[in-house]
């Protein structure tokens, strides 16, 4: 090896620069993960879980409650849509189909849109517009949008992953177009579509500017869909800029990395399966 | 016997709903757009269209309030800036190093590491740099540890996995003979691979740069945690800065009247950096496609 360098000095150097990048690059994230989990873990006190929300406690047992009702809420909205959308892009339209242009136009438009966007036009759209105030439906609408791209374009791959042979051979038994689709283009896709609905939760789960004034900052248990609440991500940003619960802030941080790895894990379990069949 | 093959009206009606299903997203594209100039092109006009974005001071509270946005757009775009010269000097390499410098055994256990990088939440990036980066800054390099500088290094951390995975991909799509021929000719593995490879992918990698900036402008809530937010003519990297997106949530709380709407032009102001990142970027796909 070090032969090999000995008359390219610049080669070596190359070779040590793409090096040092990407150890750079794993070094940062181990760090992060391990700094939050080692001075966060002793932070995890069980009045965080207690079932009332007080000043003193900063419980934050409602702030994953909201967390709960806004990932369900949002994947029953953005789940059916982005999946039949996909359905008719991948499945029914027709090769140059002038509206498949343009949906992929618009939802490459909507992956681009930074979430503070969403949540302008949430506050304007749901909140003001249609008078949903601040509240979780609010919220959830507005998530809804912005995690659509991502199950639509998820949905499509798997669809595209399933072999024609499959297609034909439904044709060819008599089946029509919607049952060839439902029962058995479909149910092969699962795994590539819940990889993609996985990530979604993901993205949920660490939104923070989608939501400030759309679901808003109230940070005790919700009375119902139509009131307001924080979710973790948002209980996680109010404590860090208020400064004064550092301590509960670790913890909330250490909720949330660890959800994220859970949430990476699986969806990576299913991304596998497909990449086995 | 009746054969229960495919119900016209059935197959009708479902693709009747796919397909509205698939128009959605242009509706809400549509929406988006209606209801963000709607609401923040009159206070623009209001305030005067040069005023408004090349006003260098905002003061809101004051009597009569001035809304100049220019010091939040610079803000914007240098923290931006700082963060595509570390993100995409890292990322690049380290797309260069997952594509052609490691074994299938590495990249197995780097590639999730990466995805997992773009996974954690914004919310959590800034906490770590609140921690972390702003004490570090503040004892080494003087300063409050809330600036341009900060925010740059968070940033460029925070885009690191959408230019590692754009770079990485447009390296692969190489054609290995272009590779090949180089070794042929006597260069060195990493010669070969950084000037012949490399310039082979030129525009998949401008569009992973393109597609950092998007990400690096519009990102709010890890910057407002760094940035320090002080909403006037950015003086130097170690000083604090405030950026477009951190305007909108800092004062949106409060905010009523033109103030408010002021505060919805800047996002209209941001939406059409966006757009306009998004077009370049569509516009360099297709060229790769070609």
């Amino acid at each position: 090896m070090i032969g090999y360098y000995k008359h390219a000095p610049f080669s070596l150097f190359l070779r040590i620069l793409v090096s040092l990048a990407i150890a750079i690059t794993v070094c940062t994230l181990g760090f992060l993960i391990l700094y939050i989990l080692v001075k966060g873990i002793p932070f995890l006190k069980p009045s965080l879980f207690s079932l009332t929300y007080t000043s003193e406690n900063v419980s934050f047992l409602p702030s994953i409650l909201n967390t709960v009702i806004i990932v369900f809420g949002s994947l029953l909205v953005a789940g059916p849509l982005g999946i039949c959308a996909a359905i008719y892009t991948v499945e029914y339209a027709r090769r140059g189909n002038k509206i498949v242009g343009l949906v992929r136009i618009t939802t490459e438009t909507l992956s681009g849109i930074p979430s503070i966007i969403y949540g302008l036009f949430g506050m304007l759209f749901f909140v003001t517009f249609l008078h949903l105030g601040y509240s979780l439906v609010s919220g959830i609408l507005t998530i809804s949008i912005m995690i659509l791209p991502l199950v639509m374009r998820t949905t499509e791959e798997a669809l595209r992953s399933v072999p024609d042979s499959y297609r034909e051979g439904s044709y060819g038994l008599g089946a029509g177009k919607l049952r060839t689709v439902l029962s058995v283009i479909l149910p092969s896709a699962v795994p590539g579509i819940l990889a993609g609905v996985i990530l979604a939760v993901g993205r949920v789960v660490g939104e923070t500017a989608a939501l400030v004034y759309t679901a808003g900052t109230v940070a005790d248990f919700p009375k119902g869909i139509f009131s307001s609440g924080r979710t973790l991500s948002v209980h996680m940003y109010e404590l860090s800029r208020e400064g004064f619960h550092t301590g509960e802030a670790y913890a909330t941080s250490v909720i949330l990395i660890l959800v994220i790895l859970l949430i990476n894990w699986i969806s990576n379990k299913f991304a596998k399966k497909i990449g086995k069949t | 016997m009746k054969l229960s093959l495919s119900n016209p009206f059935k197959e009708r009606a479902a693709s009747t709903i796919f397909l509205v299903s698939a128009l959605a997203s242009i509706l809400f594209v549509a929406l988006i757009c209606v209801f963000l100039f709607a609401n923040g092109v009159p206070a623009i006009l209001k305030i005067g269209f040069t005023d408004f974005l090349f006003g260098t001071e905002w003061a809101p509270t004051d009597e009569p309030a001035i809304y100049g946005i220019f010091p939040m757009i610079l803000g914007s775009l240098y923290v931006t800036l700082g963060a595509l010269a570390i993100g995409v000097s890292v990322g690049l390499l380290s797309a260069i190093f997952l594509a052609r410098f490691c074994s299938e055994r590495l990249h197995r256990v780097l590639k999730p590491a990466v995805e997992l990088l773009a996974g954690i939440p914004s919310v959590i990036y800034g906490f770590f740099g609140l921690v972390i980066i702003v004490p570090f800054v503040r004892q080494h390099l003087g300063g409050s540890g809330f600036s341009i500088f900060t925010a740059s290094i968070l940033l460029g951390i925070m885009i690191l996995p959408t230019v590692i995975s754009v770079s990485e991909a447009g390296l692969r799509a190489v054609p290995n003979s272009y590779y090949e021929g180089s070794l042929a000719l006597g260069a060195t593995h990493e010669r070969s691979v950084f000037f012949t490879v490399l310039p082979a992918a030129t525009s998949e990698i401008v569009a992973g740069i393109i597609l950092g900036f998007g990400r690096a402008i519009g990102e709010t809530m890890a910057v407002i945690l760094v940035a320090g937010n002080q909403a006037r003519m950015p003086d130097g990297i170690f000083e604090g800065v405030r950026t477009l997106t951190a305007n909108i949530v800092l004062e949106m709380g409060y905010a009523t009247d033109l103030h408010r709407e002021a505060l919805i032009a800047t996002g209209v102001v941001l939406f059409s950096f966006i757009l306009t990142i998004n077009l370049l970027f569509s516009i360099l796909k297709k060229r790769v496609v070609k």
